[in-house]
């Protein structure tokens, strides 16, 4: 028992790695300002997953490695990513009936909840972007939230992490 | 987050988050390194010949221009002598690479591949071999991530070369853009004109040039002129940095 719980943590903590690996990827300038947050949506699907073993403490833990990575304010990503774990294990029973694309519009609620509380932070440090692309980022992580899904619960059967 | 706003005690815990993440960011930088490489290995003998030619017409042009400099610069130390002015020369060097990794894309920031344990310091300054690009904002022991001048929260001290007209420029958050702030319409100011450095903020160092003029508008009914300039380093191209250092320790002169 103990040995697959640390199978499923290498598991989880690969996921994360990727996640993050694709957030610092170099993108064309175009896309750049569309890049999903990766980060979000693994730490939803985690916790949607396995809502005893992950969450608000990953996630904040997680938003202080992408304040670093994004050079922001420490903890403006640890405070949101934190709030949305929070409500994804709040709604998780909910959530986890849903049909995927409302589940994708969830997606979308939460991001833009994030979003909304960093453009906040940034107003107040006076740092706010003014572009209204600004918010594209929630669209793209809804969209891509199906894939997400099913290649993480793909692994996660396989990998028989519970 | 106020804290690590207001003042600077956080910067501790950044540099050790940021030793967890140098080798994702090395992963992922790690890609472009092999493109390079094969690149570099993979060139024809006949391109490599022309390329060494002109390299090698191009150092004899700077060592002329070297021999005239020495002498430059040894009499600008005697006039400074004379004075008695307080100076500061900026001579040690070190060539850092930016690592391909993306940030926040309403930012100008990049990472460069040196941190503390190289003797990278905040708000070390940046160049390339055409001007300022930029300076070190948070430093950790293996890598530092860097601020360009186009950031959108960056101001750079500097004047006008050709006739000492002080300015600041400051960044769009657009990567080939500086706008000049409270230029009033009546300054001789050109198309044209090189910005280089005047040294005034004490974090970079005097002379280097920063930007080019690029346009000028005139609004009568405006107070002042809306000037922007273009930056003389390649900030988007640019692959390696120069990171200077203060030639003795002269932070007795700050």
């Amino acid at each position: 028992m103990h040995a697959q719980m640390k199978h499923g943590n290498g598991i989880i903590f690969t996921s994360f790695v990727i996640a993050f690996a694709l957030t610092m990827l170099p993108l064309p300038e175009w896309a750049e300002v569309g890049r999903p947050e990766w980060i979000t949506l693994v730490i939803i699907y985690w916790c949607l997953a396995l809502p005893e073993r992950i969450g608000v403490g990953v996630a904040w833990t997680a938003g202080l490695m992408l304040d670093v990575i994004h050079g922001s304010i420490l903890g403006q990503y640890a405070l949101t990513l934190a709030l949305i774990a929070y409500f994804t294990l709040h709604f998780y029973q909910r959530i986890r009936i849903y049909r995927i694309w409302q589940q994708a519009l969830v997606v979308l609620m939460l991001v833009l909840s994030e979003q909304l509380m960093i453009i906040w932070i940034k107003g107040v440090i006076d740092q706010a972007p003014e572009s209204r692309l600004y918010w594209l980022p929630s669209l793209t992580t809804a969209l891509l939230w199906p894939w997400t899904y099913h290649i993480l619960r793909d692994l996660r059967r396989k990998f028989r992490v519970h | 987050m106020t804290v690590d706003h207001r003042q600077r005690h956080l910067e501790g815990i950044r540099a050790v988050i940021s030793i967890a993440i140098f080798p994702l960011q090395y992963m992922v930088n790690l890609p472009f390194v092999a493109v390079d490489w094969a690149d570099e290995v993979l060139t024809f003998r006949s391109n490599l010949i022309d390329e060494n030619r002109t390299l090698r017409k191009k150092q004899q042009l700077l060592e002329v221009k070297l021999q005239k400099l020495a002498f430059f610069e040894q009499e600008n130390r005697r006039l400074r002598s004379m004075l008695q002015s307080a100076k500061r020369d900026w001579e040690k060097v070190l060539i850092a690479e930016l690592m391909a990794v993306d940030f926040d894309p309403f930012k100008r920031l990049v990472q460069l591949n040196k941190g503390s344990n190289e003797g990278v310091f905040d708000g070390h300054p940046i160049l390339d071999a055409n001007g300022i690009v930029g300076q070190v904002i948070h430093v950790g022991p293996l890598s530092s991530t860097a601020m360009l001048i186009t950031d959108p929260s960056h101001a750079t001290p500097v004047h006008v070369n050709r006739n000492g007209l002080r300015a600041i420029a400051m960044g769009t958050g657009e990567p080939n853009r500086l706008e000049i702030p409270h230029i009033p319409n009546s300054t001789d100011i050109q198309v044209g004109d090189l910005l280089v450095t005047s040294g005034l903020g004490l974090r970079f160092p005097l002379g280097y040039p920063v930007a080019r003029i690029s346009e000028i508008k005139l609004v009568p009914s405006e107070a002042y002129a809306q000037v922007y300039a273009e930056p003389t380093a390649h900030l988007e191209r640019t692959q390696e940095v120069l990171l200077v250092w203060p030639e003795s320790s002269t932070e007795g002169n700050r």
